[in-house]
């Protein structure tokens, strides 16, 4: 498809904008939608969450150049992988990129701190059989896994008695 | 084909038009994002990660007071007309169902379903939980949605973070993981040309718009998502209350905008109306974009009592089944079938003569 504005080059972004009581989407090349203040970078193209979040972090991204090989111990990802694709690895990524995602956060939400419910994760040592149940049904799992059969014959016993 | 006789109402009980502004609001859903200590996010996870979260979710819902017995869907076992029929009914994502082209649903994809509320697990989220009502509810849909949070919560071990509260895949998630939207249909707003400015509006109050199938999804038949944009730095209820509050705002000015247009337009509108009814009741052929614009212009003439003896609730289950995953299964036709034009015009007829005559 050929671009609405200048007729010549193809069409690569679809612009939708709500002009008082129409939609109105326009087809554009990326040099004319640059022009209408369109960012186009590629990553836009391939994600628009993913432009979007750089666009966001651009700040950052000037003060701290040499960050994007930034890597997540725990899944492996880096600060790269994740301003591609708009995604994280894993919870841990939170405290591996701690301050570029406090940074990123504010701007998105306009606070990083949570103010909502507290989340307390089941302890260890609780005191509802279900949820002793399920963590058992885990356990027994993994030992299966890892040809533990002992443990797994300890655990299935464990797990008879609370069932 | 899966069978959605398992559901006791087909999961539609949000359709039924029995709620708050039912005429102006088609449903409520709140939906909360959580993931578990321990696996990597589902993008990134493997096989073996995937398949074993659904375990874990589906040993923890069977033993959850408000979740046990609920049923389950594996998306990643499922047809694509199967996925598609529980994309249409708003039960689960276009991501989980993994209806984008060249898609397939992830190892793992699966929906568990109990009442009014969802489970989606392996989505972008290892869960994504939902809540769902008819017409404007937020409270209620949030009192369902809340209980079966909690259980699970207490079942599995959540990532969370002091200072970021729940951990998501994608950082404009984060904090409460929470994203209500409300379901609108706003045609007197889009004939009194006003609609642009309530739009702009939302934006400046952190609200964002969103199209029927929500994330991505055009606007058509004057139905728009309204929901919150931001998760994090306020609390679910203060979330819930703002866009409760301009969600009222909107209803107002579009129950404004009828009343203008009824005092004076009324030959215009009653014109534009029943012609639209002319044309679902005697079109031999007829897309499901038409058939929703149309649609829309009926469902305004009947929450303005100008055509007798069409329910709302009619209305909107016609939105459901002319869609073309249903109205396929309905027929016993395939979703790629050339005639389903022919054969959606004679349902909308036969549904429209039974009820209005």
């Amino acid at each position: 498809m050929l671009c609405d504005s200048c007729k010549e080059r193809e069409a690569v972004i679809n612009l939708t904008q709500v002009e008082h009581d129409s939609k109105v989407t326009l087809h554009l090349c990326e040099q004319c939608a640059q022009a209408k203040g369109v960012e186009t970078g590629v990553a836009v193209l391939k994600s628009p969450l993913g432009g979007f979040i750089t666009a966001m972090g651009k700040g950052a991204t000037s003060v701290l150049p040499t960050t994007d090989g930034l890597r997540c111990s725990s899944c492996g990802g880096t600060l790269k992988d994740f301003r591609d694709s708009g995604r994280l690895g894993c919870a841990q990524c939170y405290e591996a990129f701690d301050a570029h995602l406090r940074d990123l956060l504010r701007r998105l939400h306009g606070s990083s701190q949570h103010v909502g419910e507290r989340y307390v994760v089941p302890g260890d040592v609780d005191t509802d059989p279900r949820r002793q149940l399920l963590d058992l049904r885990e356990q027994l799992r993994r030992a299966v896994e890892n040809e533990n059969f002992e443990l797994a014959a300890e655990l299935r016993d464990r797990i008879r008695v609370l069932e | 084909m899966i069978d959605l006789s398992l559901l006791p109402d087909g999961g539609m009980s949000w359709l039924d038009a029995s709620g708050p502004k039912g005429s102006i609001v088609l449903s409520t859903r709140i939906r909360l994002a959580r993931n578990l200590q321990g696996y990597a996010f589902s993008q990134r996870a493997r096989d073996g990660d995937r398949s074993a979260v659904l375990t874990r979710v589906e040993e923890a819902v069977a033993a959850s007071d408000h979740l046990s017995g609920a049923v389950t869907f594996r998306l990643d076992q499922l047809e694509r007309a199967d996925r598609q029929l529980l994309h249409e009914r708003h039960l689960v994502s276009k991501e989980l169902a993994g209806l984008d082209r060249e898609a397939r649903p992830r190892p793992g994809a699966a929906l568990l379903v109990r009442g009014p509320v969802g489970v989606m697990v392996n989505e972008e989220d290892h869960l994504r939980l939902h809540g769902m009502r008819s017409g404007f509810a937020l409270e209620e849909a949030y009192v369902d949605l809340e209980a079966a949070d909690a259980d699970l919560g207490r079942l599995l071990p959540f990532a969370f973070h002091p200072e970021f509260g729940y951990l998501t895949s994608c950082p404009t998630n984060a904090g409460t993981g929470l994203r209500a939207s409300v379901l609108i249909h706003l045609p007197g707003l889009v004939l009194t040309k006003e609609i642009g400015k309530v739009l702009q509006g939302l934006s400046q109050v952190g609200l964002t718009f969103r199209g029927l199938y929500g994330e991505g999804s055009e606007v058509v038949g004057n139905f728009f998502q309204l929901s919150n944009q931001t998760t994090l730095g306020k609390s679910e209820e203060e979330l819930l209350d703002h866009l409760g509050k301009i969600v009222r705002q909107v209803i107002e000015y579009e129950e404004q905008a009828r009343e203008v247009l009824l005092r004076d337009h009324e030959a215009i509108i009653a014109d534009k109306i029943w012609r639209a009814f002319g044309t679902l009741k005697f079109a031999r052929s007829i897309s499901f974009e038409e058939t929703m614009n149309l649609l829309s212009g009926v469902r305004l003439g009947a929450g303005l009592n100008l055509i007798p003896g069409l329910s709302v609730y009619t209305l909107n289950k016609l939105l459901i089944f002319t869609q073309p995953a249903h109205l396929a299964a309905l027929e016993g036709r395939s979703t790629g079938d050339p005639e389903l034009p022919t054969v959606r015009a004679t349902y909308v007829r036969r549904v429209l003569e039974a009820e209005a005559g």
